[in-house]
Parts: structure tokens; C-alpha cells; sequence
């Protein structure tokens, strides 16, 4: 058996006054439906002590509540609880929430601004409304001869998302940021087995999709004396701290360097090769423009993660696929349905494609583009079997518009809401 | 019917639409870069920087103005699924 930090009941001590209040959770083999936990996960809430009274950050998911309680006790009393803080609102976050309010009647509960409009979804607000504080950067929560300052740092990877800096012990309280699924009752990641699979599994899941807040984050808590990184799941980071800002850093940075030309993508898959031949006329058309990256792919030919790496970084998708049985083709949704792990949005998208009968599969992939929040500006090109040479004009004609829209050089376009489909 | 225009700077082009329309339904047509998520003003996600024309937009509902503050919308932001097109010139883009 693993020597173990955690003893029942018990809190931990994390730093001067500042106490781990947690639960393991090592049977857990899947989390939120997407992602899977070898080791199980902890769900990390903590204690904090003032010489004006006691902060609790963050609670646990319901299932746990009693055990977080009984940790609680061990350090605390329920009247010395004057600040609650919940820097991120998900359930296995928030559980214990409602009943920890009931137990501390004198705590005020401080979260970030746009968390406050959704603790309604939790508990009726009605109950505590007088006792909610929203706060932003720069405020404050006093505990006497310490204060917790709040950093604003939404999308990671909720909107609501807030971390809590403890200056006194050079503390952060990180939410799920820098944090991982990782359950070992060792608890620091000094003590604790080899959890770098985790830490990466858990950004590529959960933080990448929103890199773009990632890298704001880490402008306003790379400037802080780390000392410890106490995240709402995994092993709390006290042994050099400041490598797990630098790997976020560097996973968040883009991949692609000295490509200063905006890159398009031309994706296809094709039955009896019209698609494909529709495919290289987009692809002429586009590269016809000049400064834009053009490149080809036949999607039969790839997984879809490397795709997905490569439309990260690219700043127009096309897409082209025949229609079978009134639908886009499985290759293509499953590359589609791959995009929600990074950041699509604002993007341009178009498509095209061959079909028989009646061609569903060209408005179908324009929707779920326009669903994964991409611009669409250029009207679809499909072709009934063969195209013919009009066709291909128009093929080529969508890969150019698109390569304009991308350079800022489109015509301004003046149209009728009726005459839009 | 009264009609108004409504240019989506983002993608270049302008519409020319009935008056009472919503923005969200221009956007989606014409494919400009503003996104919905529930459409029934609560979410935010459709949050639309209104560049110039905001006066031709009808008034925002007390749960739009609401959920505008809790989101710490800026000056002359609105949802598109809730801002309805009264007349005249309108640019937008996404925020």
C-alpha cells in the first residue's frame, strides 16, 4: 500500500495556515462522459486561516460532502467561516455548496461575475442573495493579517472560472486550471507517482479548446511569486511550480512558426472522384490569389487527430463531401465532431460536393461549420454527378472568394434578406 | 415594410431587411461570424459589438439588460438573438 498524506477526517497542511480539505476519488474511471481516468481524480478544496477568520476554497462533488465536512472540522470551526470561495461552479466543484452556506451563516460567498448569474442552477438564490459577493481582478476577500485577491481568468474552461491568489504563502488557488485527474493520497507532486500523462491528457481535453484564455491567464499569473499552485483536482504543485505555467505556456503557444501567409485547407473525400476533382479545382482557385497557404487532403488518407492539429492552426476549412443517403459521409462527421477539442471560432468555412439524387451533404456541413461558431460567407458548390465546366468555374470561384475574404480583399457585397436561402 | 440595412463588417456585406427582424437570423443567413448558443438571451454567446446605428435597434428587454451587466458587456454590445432591427443603417460585428 502507498504511504498516504491522508489520513480520515483529517485536513493536510499545504502551507502556513492554508490546509487541504479535499476527497479522494481513486475508483473514478471516467469524468464529465469525456474524458477516462486511469487513476481516478480528487476533487481539492482547501482551508485557509486569518487572524480575522477562516476562507474555504472550493467544495467537492456531492457524493463526498460529509467527508470534506469532517476534514473541515478538523481545522475549523463552522462559526469562524467568514469567506467562502468557489472559483468554478461545476458540480464536482460546488457539491457541498448549499450545505456549507447552511452550516456557515456568517460567510459571504465571493465569486466571479459571471458565475453569479449561474448559481441559480444550483441552489435558490433567494436563500443567501444578501451573503454573494461577485469580484474581479484586483478585489479582495479580508481574512485579517492575510487577504485573498481574486484573478479574473474566464473560459478555463468555463465561463465562470476565477483563480485566488494567497500572497502571505505565495498561493494560488488555480480552479481546474493546471490541474489534472491524477487521484494518489501522497497528494504533492513531489510525493506522488508519475502524473505527466495526466497533467498533458487534462489540457488536451479540457484547457486546449480554449488556448487562446489559456495564454491570458498565464499573463496575469506568471508575474506572481509562485510558491505553491493548489489546483481544484490532482497533486497540489509545491516543487517547482512555476514548470507547470511554463509546459502550459508552451502547450498553448502556436504550433506553426514563420508561416507568416494565412493558411487554407481544402478537405475531401471522394466516392468516383468528382468530389476529389471539385476538391483541386477549389484548391486552384484559392491558390490563384496568391499570399494564402493552400494544401489538399483526402480524408479517407488520416485519423482525424492530425487533422485536428492541422485545422488548429489553419484559418479557412473547406470541406468536400458526395451525399449518401440524404447525408455527409461518416469520415467527414467524425473529422467534424473531432473540432470541439480546439478552437474553431471565427474561422472561415466552406463546402462543397458531388452528389446523385439530392445533395443534402453541402447545406448539412455549411450548418454544423456555422454550429462550430466558423464564418461561412461564400455561398456552397454542389454538382449533380459530373460537374460540368460551369461547375468547376464555380469551384474555383468559392476557393478564390474564400482566399479573398481571408486576405480582407473581398468585394462588398450588398443583398436582399429574401434572396438568402 | 419599413426596411433597414445592416452591414456585417466581419465578412464584408450589407442586408437589406424587413424592420422587426432579429440580428441572429441576418447572421446566420449570410453566414457572418456571430454564433447563438441557447437563443433565448440567457447564454451570451451571441454577444454583437453594434459598431454605429445602435438607436435602430429596438430597446434591450430587462433580462437582456441583465444578462448583459452580469457578462460585463461593453458600451453599444448587445445579443443578436434579442436585438430586433428597427430601421435605418446598422454595422455590427462580432464581439
Amino acid at each position: 500500500m502507498l504511504p498516504s498524506a491522508v489520513r480520515p477526517d483529517c485536513a493536510v497542511a499545504v502551507a502556513s495556515g492554508v490546509h487541504w480539505i479535499g476527497a479522494l476519488d481513486p475508483d473514478l474511471r471516467s469524468f464529465d462522459i469525456i474524458l477516462r481516468t486511469a487513476n481516478g481524480t480528487s476533487y481539492n478544496a482547501y482551508a485557509v486561516r486569518g487572524s480575522a477568520g477562516v476562507a474555504i476554497i472550493d467544495t467537492v462533488k456531492a457524493s463526498y460532502a460529509e467527508s470534506f465536512f469532517r476534514r473541515l472540522e478538523s481545522v475549523a470551526g463552522y462559526d469562524e467561516i467568514t469567506t467562502i470561495v468557489l472559483n468554478h461552479l461545476e458540480p464536482d466543484h460546488s457539491g457541498a455548496l448549499p450545505e456549507l452556506l447552511r452550516r456557515a451563516p456568517a460567510a459571504t460567498l465571493y465569486v466571479s461575475h459571471q458565475a453569479r448569474p449561474m448559481l441559480k442552477g444550483l441552489f435558490d438564490p433567494a436563500e443567501f442573495e444578501h451573503r454573494i459577493v461577485a469580484v474581479g481582478t484586483g478585489d479582495t476577500a479580508d481574512l485579517g493579517d492575510r487577504q485573498l485577491e481574486f484573478i479574473n481568468t474566464p473560459y478555463l474552461h468555463w465561463p465562470d472560472t476565477q483563480c485566488t491568489w494567497l500572497a502571505a504563502t505565495g498561493t494560488l488557488f488555480s480552479g481546474d486550471f493546471l490541474g489534472c485527474h491524477y487521484c494518489d493520497p501522497r497528494l504533492f507532486n513531489d510525493a506522488v507517482g508519475d502524473f505527466r500523462f495526466s497533467f498533458e491528457y487534462y489540457y488536451a481535453h479540457i484547457m486546449r479548446p480554449f488556448r487562446a484564455h489559456v495564454r491570458e491567464a498565464l499573463d496575469l499569473i506568471e508575474p506572481l511569486p509562485l510558491r505553491t499552485i493548489a489546483p481544484g483536482h490532482g497533486p497540489i504543485l509545491r516543487d517547482d511550480p512555476r514548470d507547470y505555467v511554463r509546459r502550459y505556456r508552451a502547450l498553448s503557444a502556436p504550433s506553426l512558426h514563420g508561416a507568416d501567409s494565412k493558411t487554407l485547407l481544402v478537405f475531401y473525400i471522394s466516392a468516383y472522384g468528382a468530389t476529389r476533382r471539385m476538391a483541386e479545382a477549389v484548391a486552384a482557385g484559392a491558390e490563384q490569389v496568391g499570399d494564402v497557404r493552400v494544401s489538399l487532403y483526402d480524408i479517407e488518407g488520416s485519423e482525424p487527430q492530425p487533422f485536428v492539429d492541422l485545422i488548429e492552426e489553419a484559418d479557412a476549412l473547406l470541406f468536400g463531401s458526395p451525399t449518401i443517403n440524404g447525408d455527409a459521409v461518416k469520415p467527414v462527421w467524425d473529422l467534424l465532431s473531432s473540432l470541439t477539442m480546439v478552437d474553431v471560432k471565427g474561422k472561415l468555412g466552406a463546402a462543397f460536393g458531388s452528389y446523385g439524387w439530392s445533395g443534402e451533404a453541402v447545406p448539412m456541413i455549411e450548418d454544423r461549420l456555422r454550429r462550430l461558431k466558423l464564418r461561412v460567407p461564400v455561398a456552397g458548390v454542389k454538382a449533380r454527378l459530373e460537374p460540368t465546366g460551369d461547375e468547376f468555374a464555380a469551384c474555383r470561384e468559392l476557393g478564390r472568394q474564400t482566399a479573398l475574404h481571408l486576405l480582407g480583399r473581398a468585394e462588398h457585397r450588398v443583398v436582399d434578406m429574401a434572396s438568402l436561402t | 415594410m419599413p426596411k433597414a440595412t445592416v452591414t456585417f463588417e466581419d465578412i464584408g456585406v450589407t442586408v437589406t431587411v424587413p424592420a422587426g427582424t432579429r440580428l441572429i437570423e441576418i447572421s446566420e443567413k449570410v453566414g457572418a461570424g456571430i454564433t447563438y448558443g441557447c437563443r433565448e438571451g440567457e447564454c451570451c454567446t451571441c454577444l454583437t459589438r453594434i459598431v454605429s446605428g445602435h438607436e435602430h435597434l429596438a430597446a434591450p428587454s430587462i433580462l437582456e439588460d441583465q444578462v448583459l451587466k452580469d457578462n460585463l458587456a461593453p458600451r453599444h454590445h448587445r445579443l443578436a438573438c434579442q436585438a430586433q432591427v428597427l430601421g435605418g443603417n446598422i454595422v455590427v460585428k462580432p464581439a
